[in-house]
Formats: structure tokens, sequence, C-alpha cells
């Protein structure tokens, strides 16, 4: 008889914590891994799979994937999990796919269509990570007993002697941090996220080694229940005959044209106005931009680039993760305020229970209210802090 | 880690082959094997079919002309319902006679979970004259997901009196206790081969000497012309020694009713918060249908599966994800039905299996 490499125990010598900090051998440390049925998810789970721990992947089936068929490279599509269900088995752990569809469409496709009805971008993935992933997901997890939760997400988690810290990726194309904002110091301690010290390359690497079908996946672009990323189509199919045409105006008032409705703008949009140009203002202002968009009125307000420019941005729904810093006013701090934009210096100038006021110290273009301002240390542009959604930016243009 | 061997306690899904079974199929395989050819190997095959279906008929007891062999118990039932334009069922029926007759009309069930016997005689009774012939009556045996037996005596009396066809979904019935047809008085009952330990993709079809069955699949006309399509020898081979060893296996399920009854008393003793469905009404020995300490039917399930025991919750679609049972929907469970599992025990099982179900529950 052939021996395999696992007929003979292998065994360390005692040490402190194992590699997610806990005081105990691996195979005595049970880590639930949610598995998306991508690269990153696969590979997290081979990877601790491979050091000892006791694995268990979960699946969530998060909408009906009949409907979003044809979209085979965004996070949670039929084909996904059946990619996850595949690993799982190649690795030998148990894994199972939890029906959380009619939670993922009340707490997160819901409130995508009234955020868009509210005039706002809104970012899902956000909303998923913050509800249904590390909420609901993450109490089945303690039901399970697991000691942990581990995602394939691209941050990384210290343990410092006040609690763990998270960290931005060290692959800072990749790096998820801005999607992880509103993480609780509670969530923290039971999340680990093994991937956050690596590279994009030597993730799909470690999926090669370790014979992964889905080594050679693509990475998730869209959200994932909107196919084609025709998300009005989206908005119009969940609130129908909530949409309203209405007027294009210009900032000094002249109505330039009629929309179909404001969910099919977004503010800093710059193509398919749909409106013939005014040549002498044009000429001297440049192109116009939608810098503003009136959900009751449902007028979209249009203006040239400057008009754009933020300086104050506010925040609500604050959350803040670290247990040793607290916002103060007039506290600096890093604020990103897309997750391709760069963290900028900015002031917390006010602050009250559901929200606060940064102002930037320079302007910024193109601030839309839905998306989120991820919170940096004004000293370590590396450590988040937190954040909050943004609310409103007023224009600095028409702010006295 | 599951130091223990892990147990098996999900055979309303699918039971382990008997080994009868294994032996048969094994000595059955290798040699060409075609019913219909005219040579020597041809007729070495037709006697392996027709062997079997010597023993599914006395397992079932009818002739075994009466018997139709299928590709299982979703054909079998797809089979039964496709001359009829007008399908009377219940609410709980598995989905391939739900599925299979999408225009229906569902009789409701008791919170017992048994078929609402008056419910059908006023249907019955709504019923236009001319459409009385067109109509059949679809009720199962017993309940895959609660394991009640249905007062199939009442419904068949009823329809009769009508002059309504009756038809019975009794793959779950099958094996668990001796069987005359034509006592019953059914004209079409189904079966499945791997419920009783044998091998999957094969099921039967029993007819009543005398009522027509037309073929869903046009072809070679095998199965006298009932089922065309070459038949799944080594299935059916291994589904008729399943059967035989079956015939004799019937006083291993009623002994199971008392481990299920003793099982389900101490959990009962243990949380009081227990509910079980089903238990107030006669129900296959070895099915206990639970919802237990307010966990969801899914964490039930993994954690159980994680401490080394399989069962099941509601019914599983083919991506693996669990949705709630309409079963117990039907039944009115309310949420509960979000929180139930599925116990079901088998040929192989032991005693010891219910009483260590009992301490892993306890320890969750």
């Amino acid at each position: 008889m052939v021996s395999t490499p696992t007929s003979q125990p292998i065994t360390f010598a005692p040490r402190a914590c194992n590699s997610l900090g806990f005081a105990k051998t691996e195979a005595e440390t049970r880590v639930v891994v949610a598995m998306s049925g991508g690269v990153d998810s696969s590979v997290t789970a081979a990877l601790l799979h491979q050091q000892g721990y006791e694995v268990i992947g979960i699946t969530l089936q998060l909408y009906d994937h009949g409907i979003a068929a044809q979209a085979g490279g965004t996070c949670c599509a039929g084909v996904d999990i059946h990619d996850a269900r595949t690993v799982a088995a190649r690795l030998g752990i148990p894994h199972y796919v939890l029906d959380y569809e009619s939670r993922f469409h009340e707490q997160v496709m819901q409130d995508f269509a009234d955020s868009y009805l509210r005039g706002e971008t809104p970012i899902p993935c956000v909303r998923c990570n913050q509800t249904v992933k590390f909420s609901d997901l993450l109490t089945t997890a303690r039901e399970l007993g697991a000691d942990c939760l581990a995602t394939g997400h691209y941050v990384q988690r210290f343990d410092t002697a006040t609690g763990p810290v998270l960290h931005r990726g060290v692959d800072a194309s990749k790096d998820q941090s801005y999607f992880l904002f509103a993480t609780t110091a509670d969530q923290l301690d039971y999340l680990r996220f093994p991937l956050g010290g690596l590279s994009k390359e030597e993730t799909r690497d470690l999926a090669h080694r370790h014979g992964l079908s889905v080594a050679d996946k693509l990475d998730s672009q869209d959200i994932c229940f909107v196919p084609n990323g025709r998300y009005a189509d989206v908005v119009r199919r969940l609130r129908p005959g909530a949409v309203e045409a209405g007027d294009i105006v210009h900032l000094d008032g002249t109505v330039l044209g009629r929309h179909n409705g404001i969910i099919d703008y977004t503010i800093g949009q710059r193509r398919g106005l749909g409106i013939g140009g005014r040549k002498d203002a044009d000429e001297a202002d440049g192109p116009l931009y939608v810098v503003g968009i009136d959900p009751k009125t449902h007028k979209v307000i249009v203006g040239p680039q400057n008009a754009l420019a933020c300086v104050h941005v506010h925040l609500g729904d604050t959350s803040w993760m670290a247990r040793d810093w607290a916002p103060m006013p007039g506290c600096a701090v890093l604020a990103r305020l897309r997750n391709t934009a760069p963290a900028m210096p900015a002031i917390i100038e006010s602050l009250d229970n559901e929200g606060a006021v940064i102002r930037l110290q320079e302007p910024q273009f193109g601030i839309a209210a839905g998306q989120a301002a991820a919170i940096y240390d004004a000293n370590d542009s590396q450590h988040l802090l937190g954040g909050g959604w943004i609310t409103a930016a007023p224009l600095a243009a028409l702010a006295g | 880690m599951p130091v223990a061997e892990p147990i098996y306690l999900d055979n309303n899904a699918t039971a382990p082959l008997r080994a009868e079974a294994v032996a048969a199929i094994h000595q059955a395989m290798g040699p060409p094997a075609n019913p219909s050819s005219v040579h020597g190997f041809g007729r070495r095959a037709r006697l392996l079919v027709e062997n079997a279906r010597q023993s599914l008929g006395l397992l079932i007891g009818c002739r075994a002309q009466d018997v139709v062999f299928t590709s299982g118990g979703t054909e079998a039932n797809n089979l039964a319902l496709s001359s009829f334009s007008h399908v009377i069922t219940s609410a709980i029926e598995h989905d391939s006679v739900l599925r299979a007759a999408p225009q229906a009309s569902l009789l409701p069930v008791t919170n017992d979970g048994l078929v609402d016997l008056a419910a059908l005689k006023q249907m019955v009774v709504a019923l236009p004259a001319d459409q009385r012939d067109k109509t059949i009556v679809s009720v199962m045996a017993a309940n895959n997901e609660t394991g009640v037996i249905q007062p199939l005596a009442g419904i068949i009396e009823v329809a009769r009196n009508a002059g309504l066809a009756t038809h019975s979904d009794m793959v779950q019935l099958l094996g668990k206790t001796h069987l005359d047809m034509p006592t019953l008085g059914l004209d079409f009952a189904s079966f499945s081969a791997h419920k009783i330990g044998g091998p999957t993709g094969v099921g039967a079809l029993a007819v009543r000497p005398g009522m027509r069955l037309t073929s869903l699949l046009r072809g070679g006309g095998q199965e006298q012309g009932r089922r065309s399509g070459t038949e799944n020898v080594l299935g059916i081979t291994g589904f008729g020694a399943a059967a035989n060893a079956a015939l004799s296996d019937v006083a291993h399920f009623c002994d199971m009713a008392g481990w299920r009854d003793a099982f389900e008393a101490e959990i009962g003793a243990l949380r009081p918060d227990v509910a079980l469905f089903g238990a107030a009404a006669p129900r296959l020995g070895n099915t206990s249908c639970l919802a237990f300490g307010g966990k969801s039917s899914e964490t039930l399930v993994m954690a159980l599966d994680i401490a080394g025991v399989a069962v099941s919750a509601g019914s599983a679609c083919s991506s693996g994800k669990l949705t709630a049972s309409h079963v117990l929907t039907a039944m009115g469970a309310g949420e509960k039905a979000a929180q139930a599992i599925r116990i079901s025990g088998g040929w192989q099982t032991r005693k010891e299996d219910f009483e260590r179900l009992a301490q892993v529950l306890a320890g969750l």
C-alpha cells in the first residue's frame, strides 16, 4: 500500500498562538470560511485547510440567479455556488449553501433601489458586508461553534494591546478596506483575513499550486445582482412605477431637456446626458456634468466641472472600529471617498450621535451621496478607523 | 473532529445499497444484456428483468406483469398522471407530483399532517359529471418529511365511488409494511429502488389490470408498450434483490418505531420546547420530524453534520440550498417550519444510532 502524505501526522512544537491568534492547535480551531466560489475565498479555505485548521465552507445564495444567469463574472451567480462546492469537495472540507435570498432582498437590494430613488449612488457591497455577511453569517458561524469567520478580503488584521486593528491590504491595487469601513470592533474580534498580506498574483499562484479549478477565474467587476452593469433596469424592476421623468436644468435655471428618471444619472456624470449644448455658454465653461439630483422635483441639475467641487462632506450612520481612538472635532484624519481614490487629508469639523461633518483640505470633485467615506489614521494611512455614509456633499460654489 | 464513524439518518432521501443488491448487480454485470435481443445473451438479460419483476410483485402484492419499470419514482409519478387532464392531489406531495400537475386541485391537510377527507368529498361532489373519466386522485401513502401515513383506504373509496381513477406515490411506504394492491384498490402506485436499498435510477409503476397507460417516451415499445427504452438491466436486478431482502425485513421497521419513540421521549424530557410534527397521526416507524431549541433548520443540519450525524431538513435543491418545507407550512407549522429537521432510519439503522443522535442533540 502506498503511503499518502497525510498518513504520517506531522506534529509541531508547542507555541503560544496559531496563525489565527488562538492559543490552541490548528486542528482544535474551527474556522468558517465564507466561500463565494471565486479565487480569493477558495484560496483562503485551501490555505487554512493546509495549515491544519478545521475548516467549514459556507456559501450564501443571495438571489435567484436564474434572473441574472447570464452574469458569469460576478460574485455570487449560480455557477459560483457550483464552483465553491467543487473546491470544497476537492479539499475534503464540509461545505454548506445557505439561503439568504430574503435577507439579501430586504437588507441590500431594497436599500439599493431606494437609495437610487433618493438621488444617491449606493454601494450595495458595503451593505452586504455590514448586514448579511458580518451580521447574519457571523451569527451562524458562532452557532456552529466556530472560533472565527475568515474571508478572502484583501485587508490585514493585527492584534494589538488594545485589541485588533484593520489595515489596508498589502496589494494596494486590490485593497478592500474601503468596503469594510462599517465593520464594528466586535465583528473585527471574530474576523480573519488570511489574504491581506498577499498580492493577487501570489493568490493565483497559490490557487494553481493547490490545483483549484477556479485559479484562472476572472475577478468580479459588477455588483453581483446587476448583470451587465445595467443597474437602472434592476431599480425599475424592484420599484415599478416609482421612476418618474423630469427636467434637466442648468445651475443658472435654464431648462436644457428632459430625462426618463433620476436613477439614470450619477453625480459627476458627463456622458450620455442627452441634452443639446448651449453654444455660447458651453464653450466658455467646457462640457456639462451632473452636479445635483433633486428627488423631490425629479430634476437633474447640470453645470460646469468646477461647480462639482466639494469641501464639506456630511456623514450619517458613522461607525468607528478602533478601540483606542475616538473622533473629536478638530481631529485630523485621512478620508477616502471612493474605493479607487487616494485618501485625502481632512478635519472632523463636527460630530453628533448619528454622524459627522468633515472638511477636506483640498476640494474634491464629483462626490455623490450614498457612497461611503472611509476614514484612516492621519499618522498611518494604512490604518482604517471607520467611516460613514455620505448623506450630503454641498457644492462649494453654491455655499455662502 | 468526529471520533466515531459518522451515522446516517437520512434514509428517506436515499438508503445505502443492500449487500444483496450489490451481490446481484455484481453477478449480473459484464455480458451484453439487452432483454429484447433474440439470442442467448438477450434471454439471460430477460430472465434477470423478469425475476426482478417477480420479486417486486411479491413485495407490493401484485402480479409481475402489472409492474412497469421506470427510471425512478419521479418518472413513475409523471407517467401515472400524464394521461389525465385533471388531477386532485394533496398539498404535501413530492415535487414530482406537484410539478407534474401544476394545475392540480390541492387538498389541504390537518395540523397532524393528514389529508383532509372531508375536503376531498366536497371537491368530488363539485366535479362536473363529464370531467370524471379525465380526473385522477393522487395522494401519497406516507409523507417523506413527517412519515405520516395517509388515510388511503378512505381516499380511494371516495374516489372510486365517484368513478375517479386513483394513484398513490408509495415510495416511502415500500418495504415498511406488507402491501396488497388488489385489496387497496388503487389504479396506479409509484415505487423507487433506492429508498429500500436498491440503486438510484430505477423505479416502478404498478398498474391495475385493465388500466390504460400511454408511454411518455416514444421508442421501441418495451415494458408492453408502456415505457420505451432498453431496460436498465443492472438497476432492475439490484431493485429485485433489494425487494427480496426487504420482504423479510419489515419487522425491522416495526422495531424501529420503538427506538424512534424512545428517542423522541428523551429529547422531549430534555427540552420541553421540542415540537414533534405529525406525532399524533399514524407514522412510519423510521421517521421523526422535529424542531429543537429555536435554531434554524440549516444551522441544526450543519451542526449535526459537523458532529458526524447526517440528517436533513426541508428538501435540498440542486444547488444544495435548503428551502422551508412546503409540507410543514401546509400543516400550519408557521415559523417552526424553518426550524424542522428530519431524522429517518433505514435497513442498516440500529437502536444505538438513535441513542447517539439523542446524545449529540443534547450536546448542541
